[in-house]
């Protein structure tokens, strides 16, 4: 075998098994190493999570179209004319009963959370029969649907979760309005689950709407293909209106919580940097600590790349370990832990953090990082160290 | 003992200096040491013995003046060369054994053989020859602190000796162990240089030890002063 692979090997065995004379500090790395990890990751579910529940909400082949400018369905208003000319847009498929559209309303309405106690925002949304069946994972856990017409509403399984007072049965009041649940749904954990539903004409009337909506949306003939009706919208002027696809509306949604992705980054990186100091600390000593050695395996004829690979070794060891422990603590702590927050309409998510394998690969490259720095300059030393300390008498 | 030269030392300087000071060791020395011969070197502490030492084996490199080795200057190879000249050519033998007592006797023998070609199996069969010379065929597996002081000498040797050097250079060999361990490590070490040909250059302050040497240097003020012993 290659003499520096057998050097290499034989210093790291020899680092790793000197590891107990340094229990204490080592075990301090890998914490540290693990706590920055935990961090970073528990942000990173928080963002993704968010993420991947507005991302699933949106389908490919659904138009929404909002006023223009309006960035989410809450300021938005269409007027009766404009829905009309709509329904005229082309590209929209159809069914016996006419274009396949469902006009909706989105108001907010206040909730007492579980875990505060305190009141929060939560959407109401108008919609009808056509809108139930354009959410493709929608299911009805308990109860029946809403009788159009009636004060009659379906509940979210993630309202339900984090809020009180939704269970089935119960009646609401909200203002001098009273609803009663006579349903709970799930739309396989997406941000619809964060929602009341009802029939849209009754909000109309109780909310005095009149005959607008806030959004409409049209289900495609062509997934994905709003092309012409961007096109149609442009040439007409009475339609100041923007058109996307529910997709493409729910992922720009989805990005609003990147912040805390970003605020994790730096957060992580800041403790990252304190984790840094002990490490380095940790393998000063270690290289101080095995100098006897080092110097007598230089005697003997060792390479000094073989003390650097050695050293190195030992902090990406302990970081990786560290590495390990925090995306496991990060997994136990929450991982699937459900939490809401204020999505982009200044309602309450639902959502449940969601620890992937590449935010855990993040994580570790973070572990690595740490390791690698605290262990680069120590390495340095041991393969500077002098020779000649072996024969000096102690 | 061959009437060949393994080392000459010519117009040898040695200094150190710290900051402004300059602490010199040797001004102008001068040493032939014939192959296959056992040197002692004597003398007070702090005279520069264990300086020679390591200028000798190649772990510190003379202020000016030549070390030859076998012919060839050694003072002014690269750190890298140098070790790979000393994985060859010298085994080192420590006051202190200088063992790693994280790996066994077997383990720590083995250490200089790492540095060869040689296949695992045959660096073992090396090791045992080694250790069964040392007499410690049956703590192979034994670790450093489960050794008295003079069997880790004994392995110490083992490791010094596994890859076949032509020098052994010995720093107060027995300078930590009782009289009787002493004189069994340094028989020892008259066995390696009268069967096996090694030539041995060992540092003590201990007159008894020095008497198992052929020749017996005495250093003083950065100057040799020889005396014959007669055997
Ligand atoms: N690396 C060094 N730097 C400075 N001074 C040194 C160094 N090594 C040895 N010395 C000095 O050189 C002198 C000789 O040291 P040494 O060779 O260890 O003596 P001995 O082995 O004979 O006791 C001592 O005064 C010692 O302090
Ligand atoms: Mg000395």
């Amino acid at each position: 075998m290659n003499s520096f692979l057998s050097q290499s090997f034989a210093v790291i065995r020899m680092n790793l098994l000197s590891l107990p004379r340094r229990l204490w500090m080592s075990l301090a790395m890998i914490i540290a190493s693990a706590v920055v990890v935990t961090i970073l990751l528990a942000f990173l579910a928080m963002a993704r999570g968010f993420e991947v529940t507005l991302k699933g909400a949106g389908s490919d082949d659904i138009a929404m179209f909002l006023r223009d400018g309006s960035a989410a369905e809450l300021n938005s208003v269409l007027s009766k004319s404009q829905v009309d000319l709509i329904e005229n847009a082309p590209g929209i498929a159809k069914d016996k009963t006419g274009v396949i559209l469902s006009s909706e309303l989105y108001v907010i309405v206040d909730g007492i959370k579980k875990t505060s106690q305190t009141a929060a925002n939560i959407p109401l949304r108008g919609t009808s029969q056509t809108g139930i069946k354009m959410r493709q994972d929608f299911k009805l856990i308990k109860g029946r649907l809403f009788n159009t017409g009636t004060t009659e509403m379906i509940v979210g399984a993630g309202i339900l979760r984090q809020f009180d007072g939704f269970e089935l049965g119960k009646t609401i009041r909200f203002g001098k309005n009273k609803w009663q649940v006579v349903g709970v749904f799930s739309t396989g954990g997406n941000v619809f689950e964060s929602e009341l539903w009802s029939d849209y004409r009754v909000i109309q009337n109780l909310y005095n709407r009149g005959s607008s909506v806030q959004s409409i949306r049209a289900k495609l003939v062509e997934a994905g293909d709003i092309k012409q009706i961007k096109e149609y919208i442009k040439n007409d002027p009475r339609l100041n209106i923007d058109v996307e696809t529910e997709a493409d509306y729910f992922s720009a949604q989805g990005k609003s919580l990147n912040y805390m992705a970003i605020f994790g980054k730096v957060i992580s990186s800041i403790m990252a940097l304190g984790a840094l100091a002990g490490a380095l600390n940790t393998m000063y000593t270690s290289v101080a600590d095995r100098s006897r050695e080092i110097a007598t395996l230089r005697t003997i004829g060792f390479s000094n790349s073989s003390a650097f690979v050695g050293t190195l070794f030992e902090s990406l060891t302990l970081s990786a370990l560290g590495g390990l422990l925090g995306a496991l603590g990060a997994f136990l702590l929450f991982d699937g832990m459900s939490t809401s927050t204020l999505g982009g309409s200044f309602t309450q998510v639902v959502f449940s953090f969601e620890l992937s394998q590449d935010l855990i690969v993040q994580g570790m490259k973070m572990a690595l990082g740490i390791g690698l720095v605290s262990g680069f300059f120590p390495a340095w030393r041991a393969a500077r160290m002098p020779v000649l300390t072996a024969f000096r008498t102690e | 003992m061959s009437e060949k030269n393994i080392f000459k030392l010519t117009n040898l300087v040695k200094r150190f200096t710290k900051g402004k000071e300059t602490l010199s060791i040797f001004e102008d020395l001068n040493l032939s040491i014939k192959e296959g011969d056992f040197v002692a070197i004597m003398g007070p502490s702090g005279s520069g013995k264990t300086t020679l030492l390591n200028m000798l084996g190649g772990v510190d490199q003379p202020t000016s003046g030549e070390v030859e080795f076998d012919g060839k200057g050694i003072e002014k190879l690269s750190e890298n060369q140098l070790a790979k000249w000393r994985a060859s050519n010298v085994g080192f033998i420590f006051q202190f054994y200088n063992l790693m007592p994280m790996l066994n006797a077997h383990r720590n023998v083995e250490l200089p053989l790492l540095l060869t070609q040689l296949k695992s199996k045959e660096r073992s069969q090396r090791v045992e020859t080694a250790l069964e010379l040392v007499g410690l065929k049956d703590r192979a597996k034994h670790m450093p602190g489960e050794l008295s002081g003079g069997q880790q000498q004994r392995v110490a040797i083992a490791r010094a000796v596994v890859s076949d050097p032509k020098l052994l250079l010995c720093d107060e060999p027995t300078g930590d162990l009782d009289r009787q361990t002493a004189d069994e490590i340094l028989e020892m070490l008259q066995l390696l240089n009268r069967e096996f040909g090694k030539t041995i250059i060992m540092v003590t302050h201990d007159p008894s030890a020095a008497k198992f040497a052929n020749r017996v240097l005495h250093l003083d003020k950065g100057k040799f002063v020889e005396k014959e012993l007669s055997l």
